[in-house]
């Protein structure tokens, strides 16, 4: 009976917490436009950022501390796993999946499609949506894929060459960064290299996070 | 104009109620469904607030990987200890 009580409590009080949102975001709708226009902003120095892509300008570029610091995180967090994660077991075959030859059909036709797809959404990202951390899931996902279909066994300890592409994308982006501080700035790219070099910075990206997102699963199944 | 509002209400309206499932319903199977159905419309969501990038990056990690990952993980659980 008490617990009944609570929950209504509890409820009535998220009720009330949504209506005081839907309050004061009809509120903000209501506000003066902010006096700094971040997207004019950004538009006035599209052209030096070596992209056509305003989202893709601002992760790589004006903001590219940002994202080389999610990067530093996402290896942060696949560390840890790997530090939690069992280690030295004989793999357990997955019985569900391991005499499935219509899933291990499926997973073969599609996997070499899903590593195009994430090659496109890399290269697209330079003028239009995509960029390195849809085409890293679109390759996390691939993996899973296989491991799921029984056609891929779970990692144990990595390797030296899994090792480096887990990092290469932080690697890439850290050379990157400290050939660049001579600027005078972290991460200022000259205009002339800019395009090339964020090129090169999200196929490091790419790799490492569709890598570290396959890790995440693949090493605590 | 009024069928792109009856659109957006439809699916503000069904973001709500498989939000509201997903956390109410009492089988875990049929949850873990559920949430990647959220995660789905939540993609059309930011499709049409106009941010396709992030759309992208939904339908990949949130309804993807994450339905993925939590279907493994009911796999686990229900498998009786077959992993650690």
């Amino acid at each position: 009976m008490k617990r009944n009580y609570l929950a209504q409590a509890l409820g009535l009080l998220a009720a009330l917490f949504a209506a005081i949102l839907i309050a004061v975001m009809l509120e903000l709708a209501a506000l003066p436009p902010p006096a700094v226009n971040l997207p004019d902003a950004v538009g006035v120095r599209m052209e030096a950022t070596g992209v056509a892509h305003p989202v893709t300008a601002v992760l790589l570029n004006f903001r590219g501390y940002d994202t080389l610091l999610e990067i530093g995180v996402l290896l942060l967090a696949l560390l840890v796993v790997l530090a939690v994660a069992p280690h030295g077991e004989k793999a357990p075959p997955n019985p569900s999946s391991r005499a499935d030859p219509v899933l291990q059909t499926l997973a073969r036709i599609a996997v070499p499609l899903m590593v195009l797809a994430a090659v496109y959404l890399l290269w697209a990202g330079a003028y239009q949506s995509g960029g390195a951390f849809q085409a890293g899931a679109v390759l996390g996902a691939a993996a899973v894929l296989l491991h799921l279909a029984g056609l891929l066994p779970r990692w144990d300890t990595p390797g030296a060459r899994l090792r480096i592409g887990l990092a290469a994308g932080f690697l890439a982006f850290i050379a990157v960064a400290t050939a660049l501080l001579g600027q005078g700035a972290l991460l200022q790219y000259p205009p002339a290299q800019a395009g090339s070099l964020i090129l090169l910075i999200e196929a490091g990206l790419t790799l490492s996070l569709g890598l570290i997102l396959a890790g995440l699963f693949l090493f605590l199944s | 104009m009024t069928a792109d509002l009856t659109f957006d209400l439809l699916l503000a309206a069904s973001l709500l109620w498989s939000a509201w499932r997903t956390l109410a319903t009492p089988d875990i199977f049929r949850a873990v469904i559920l949430f990647i159905v959220f995660g789905l419309l939540l993609t059309l969501g930011w499709a049409r607030l106009a941010a396709p990038d992030i759309a992208l990056a939904e339908a990949a990690i949130g309804a993807g990987l994450t339905g993925a990952l939590l279907l493994d993980a009911i796999g686990v659980l229900r498998g009786g200890g077959k992993k650690p």
